[in-house]
C-alpha cells in the first residue's frame, strides 16, 4: 500500500525525521492560506502515488501565497500524468504547499529489505535527485548498501560508516546517524516494505532535510496496522484493481484486449506470456488465487469483463485445491449475468476437468475448449 | 532417487485440524507419505483421521514419534511462530505453505534459523514431492507426477504443475520436485536446490522455473555457471508483466532492470541453459535437451 508524500513525511516527522515545514491543501484557497503561514517563496507538490512529478508538471515554485493559489487551483482536480502513472494518469485532489530550501547537497536514501540478504537494507548514495538504478548502473561507485542485522537493529557505528561515505560534513554526521536510525524504527514498527527520501538535502545552513518521501506499506502485514488503512487513497488506484482486492483477487489492469483468468501467480504470468507469444495482447493480469469457489470465479469473470477493452477471454485452469466443475460452473453463471458474451477459450487441466468440460458443453454458451497452452494460444490468437 | 524428502520421511502437520491442513494431511497420506503426527495447540489428545494423533506442541510431537518433516498450514499471523517452534525442536526440514507471511516477520525467521540445523522451504510454496518413493510434502496434484530422472525447482505453484504435467506427458519423470515459492524473503533458495540436484546421482537434469521480480535467477546463473554439470532448461514468466506492479507473488515486481525477465532469460542463457522459449514448450525443451 503506498501513502501519499505528505503523509509519509508526517509519519517520518513523528519519528524525529527533519522534514521542511508545510501543509496539506485541497483547494486554492486552502493553499493561499498555508503559503502565507509559511511566508515567503514556496513549492506547490501535487499528491500522487507516482513518481516524475517534476517533469510533469506537478511540482511548481509560487513566489508570493496568491501564485501558490493559482497553481493550486490549475493542479487540483486535475489528472496528473508522469511516467510512472501511465496513460490514464493519476488524479490530484491535494497539493502539499512547502517552504523552500536553499540546497547545498542533494542526496539519495532508503530503507528496503533485500531479498537475497533477507534482511532490510540502508542504500545511500551522493547522487541525489536521480532514480537510484539509473545511478547503481551508471556510477555504482557511488552507491552504498548497508545491511542491517534484524536481532540488533541498525547501530551508530553503520550509521557513521554511511554518513563517512556520504563525505558529509563533521557537524551533520550525528544528525545523519539519528535520522538513518529514525527511519530505521519507522520502517520496522510500520511493516514498510520502502522508505526512500530522495533527495535527503544538506542545506546551506548544514541541515538535513527529508525534501521528499515515498513511503510503501507491505500489503500482507496491514492486519496489524488498523490504523494504516485510513492511509490509503483509492482514488490513486485502478478502481477494478480496488474491487478485485476487495474480494481477494489479485487484478492488475493492462493494455491489452485479451482478459485472462487464471488460478495461480505463475501461471497467470505464463498465460499472458503465451497470450503475446500468439501475438496478441493480455488486458490483465488476474490471479483467482488458490482456494476458490464458484462465486469468486464469477466475480473475477464479472470484474474481467467489466473492463471494456476485453474483447476476447482466456480462461486457464490447473485445478488442484480449485476443482474444475467448480471453476466452470463460476465461468456459466458470470456469463449468464454479464452484459455481454466475448469470445471465451477455456483450458482445463487437473482435477475434475473432465466434468468441469462437460458443465462448460452442457451450457449451451459457445465456447472454445482446448487442452494445452499452445492450442490456447493459437485459439485467441485467431 | 531424490533430494530431501524420501521414504525416510515421517511427516507432521502443524495446523492439521484446520480447513486447508486436514484437506491436505489427507491427501499426503493418501499418496503415501508416512504422515506420524499433527500440531495444533489446544487439541493435544486428538487423533486425526482415526488414528494420527495430535499433539499440543512440536517437541512433543517430535519426542513420541521421530517426526522429520514438518509442513505448516498455520493462518498468516502465526505462521513464523510456527516455524521456529520446529527448529526449536530439532526438525531438519520445515515447509511453510501459507501465503501472506509480513515480509518482516520472515526476516525475523530467517535470522532465527541461523546457525540452526533447519532448512525452511518457503512460505508461500506448494511443497515438494519424490514420486518414486511416494513422498509428497504439498499441495500439488499427486497424479500428474511420475517418477523419473529430472528434478524441477520453481518460484511457482500451479506453473509448476503445468510443467510437471508437459514432462510427463513427454514421458519424462522427476526425481523430486520442489517449489520454493513466490515470496521476496524465503528459506531455500534456488542455489539450495541446483546444489543437491547437482550431487544426487538419481537426477541427470534440472528444469528451473523463475518469474519477474529480485535477482534469485541470476544467483542460480551464477551457480549454474560455475558448479552445475548436468543439463538444465529454464523457463522464466512475466515477459508481459509492467514495471512496479506486483504480479500475485509478493516478489514477483519489476523494481530495476535485474527484475526484469529479459535479464533472467540473459544471465541464464549466458550460463549456458537450455532457454524455454515460452510456457509452452517446457515438455518438448526438455525432451530435446535430453535426446542430446
Amino acid at each position: 500500500m503506498k501513502l501519499h508524500e505528505y503523509q509519509a513525511k508526517e509519519l517520518l516527522a513523528r519519528y524525529g525525521v527533519p522534514v521542511p515545514e508545510a501543509y496539506v491543501a485541497s483547494s486554492a484557497a486552502e493553499a493561499v492560506e498555508a503559503a502565507g503561514r509559511l511566508g515567503g517563496r514556496v513549492v506547490v507538490k501535487a499528491q500522487v502515488h507516482a513518481g516524475g512529478r517534476g517533469k510533469a508538471g506537478g511540482v511548481k515554485v509560487a513566489s508570493d501565497a496568491a501564485e501558490a493559489g493559482t497553481i493550486a487551483g490549475s493542479l487540483i482536480g486535475t489528472t496528473l500524468v508522469t511516467a510512472q502513472t501511465g496513460p490514464s494518469g493519476a488524479p490530484v485532489d491535494k497539493v502539499l504547499v512547502e517552504q523552500t530550501v536553499d540546497i547545498e547537497r542533494e542526496l539519495y536514501f532508503s530503507v528496503i529489505t533485500d531479498g537475497g540478504l533477507r534482511r532490510p537494507v540502508i542504500i545511500v548514495s551522493s547522487a541525489g535527485g536521480m532514480e537510484i538504478e539509473e545511478v547503481a548502473r551508471e556510477t555504482p561507485e557511488r552507491v552504498l548498501t548497508e545491511p542491517i542485522d534484524p536481532a540488533v537493529g541498525l547501530q551508530p557505528f553503520q550509521g557513521r560508516r554511511l554518513a563517512e561515505a556520504l563525505e558529509l560534513p563533521a557537524g551533520a554526521v550525528r544528525p545523519f546517524v539519528a535520522l538513518a536510525e529514525a527511519c530505521y524504527k519507522a520502517f520496522m514498527d510500520n511493516d514498510a516494505s520502502m522508505i526512500e527520501i530522495n533527495p535527503l538535502v544538506l542545506t546551506k545552513d548544514g541541515r538535513l532535510l527529508a525534501l521528499d518521501a515515498k513511503l510503501t506499506l507491505d500489503d500482507d502485514a496491514l492486519f496489524r496496522h488498523a490504523d494504516a488503512l485510513a492511509l490509503r487513497d483509492t482514488g490513486q488506484e485502478d478502481a477494478l484493481e480496488v474491487e478485485a482486492s476487495e474480494a481477494g483477487i489479485a487484478y492488475v489492469k493492462l493494455d491489452g484486449n485479451v482478459g485472462c483468468m487464471v488460478n495461480g501467480a505463475g501461471l497467470a504470468m505464463a498465460t499472458m506470456d503465451i497470450v503475446k507469444s500468439a501475438g496478441a495482447e493480455p488486458a490483465n493480469f488476474l490471479d483467482v488465487g488458490g482456494g476458490a469457489n464458484e462465486e469468486k470465479i464469477s466475480t473475477a469473470i464479472l470484474l474481467m469483463l467489466s473492463d471494456p477493452s476485453v474483447e476476447r477471454v482466456l480462461v486457464n485452469i490447473f485445478g488442484g485445491i480449485l476443482r474444475c466443475d467448480i471453476a466452470a460452473r463460476g465461468i456459466v453463471d458470470a456469463y449468464g449475468k454479464a452484459d455481454r458474451q466475448p469470445a471465451l477459450v477455456v483450458r482445463m487441466l487437473g482435477t475434475n476437468a473432465d466434468e468441469g468440460k462437460q458443465v462448460l458443453s452442457d451450457s449451451g454458451l459457445a465456447i472454445e475448449l482446448v487442452d494445452t497452452l499452445r492450442d490456447a494460444a493459437e485459439a485467441i490468437a485467431r | 532417487m531424490s533430494i530431501l524428502v524420501d521414504g525416510n520421511t515421517r511427516l507432521l502437520i502443524q495446523g492439521i485440524t484446520g480447513r486447508e491442513g486436514s484437506f491436505h494431511a489427507e491427501r499426503c497420506a493418501a499418496y503415501g507419505t508416512a504422515l506420524v503426527a499433527g500440531v495444533t495447540p489446544g487439541k493435544g489428545g486428538e487423533l486425526f483421521g482415526g488414528s494420527v494423533p495430535v499433539f499440543n506442541s512440536v517437541r512433543a510431537a517430535v519426542d513420541e514419534t521421530g517426526a522429520n518433516v514438518a509442513l505448516i498450514f498455520v493462518p498468516p499471523p502465526f505462521a513464523a511462530d510456527a516455524i521456529m517452534e520446529s527448529a526449536d525442536a530439532g526438525v531438519p526440514l520445515v515447509v511453510c505453505i501459507t501465503e501472506g507471511v509480513p515480509v518482516r516477520d520472515s526476516t525475523f525467521v530467517m535470522r532465527y534459523l541461523e546457525g540452526k540445523g533447519t532448512r525452511l522451504i518457503g512460505p508461500n510454496c506448494p511443497g515438494l514431492i519424490s514420486p518414486g518413493s511416494k513422498a509428497k510434502i504439498g499441495i500439488m496434484p499427486g497424479d500428474i507426477h511420475t517418477p523419473g530422472k529430472v528434478g524441477v525447482v520453481s518460484r511457482s505453484g500451479t506453473l509448476t504443475y503445468e510443467a510437471v504435467d508437459q514432462l510427463t506427458k513427454a514421458g519424462i519423470g522427476q526425481s523430486t520436485c520442489v517449489g520454493i515459492g513466490g515470496d521476496p524473503v524465503s528459506g531455500t533458495t534456488f542455489v539450495d536446490v541446483l546444489e543437491l540436484f547437482n550431487d544426487d546421482p538419481e537426477t541427470e537434469a534440472i528444469v528451473l522455473i523463475g518469474e519477474i521480480g529480485g535477482t534469485k535467477e541470476q544467483q542460480a546463473a551464477a551457480y549454474i555457471k560455475e558448479h552445475v554439470r548436468k543439463p538444465v532448461a529454464s523457463l522464466i514468466v512475466g515477459q508481459t508483466a509492467p514495471p512496479g506492479r506486483r504480479m500475485g507473488h509478493a516478489g514477483a515486481v519489476i523494481t530495476g532492470e535485474a527484475a526484469l525477465a529479459s535479464a533472467k532469460v540473459a544471465a541464464l542463457q549466458d550460463a549456458g541453459c537450455h532457454i524455454i522459449p515460452t510456457p509452452a514448450d517446457i515438455g518438448s525443451t526438455v525432451a530435446a535437451m535430453l535426446a542430446r
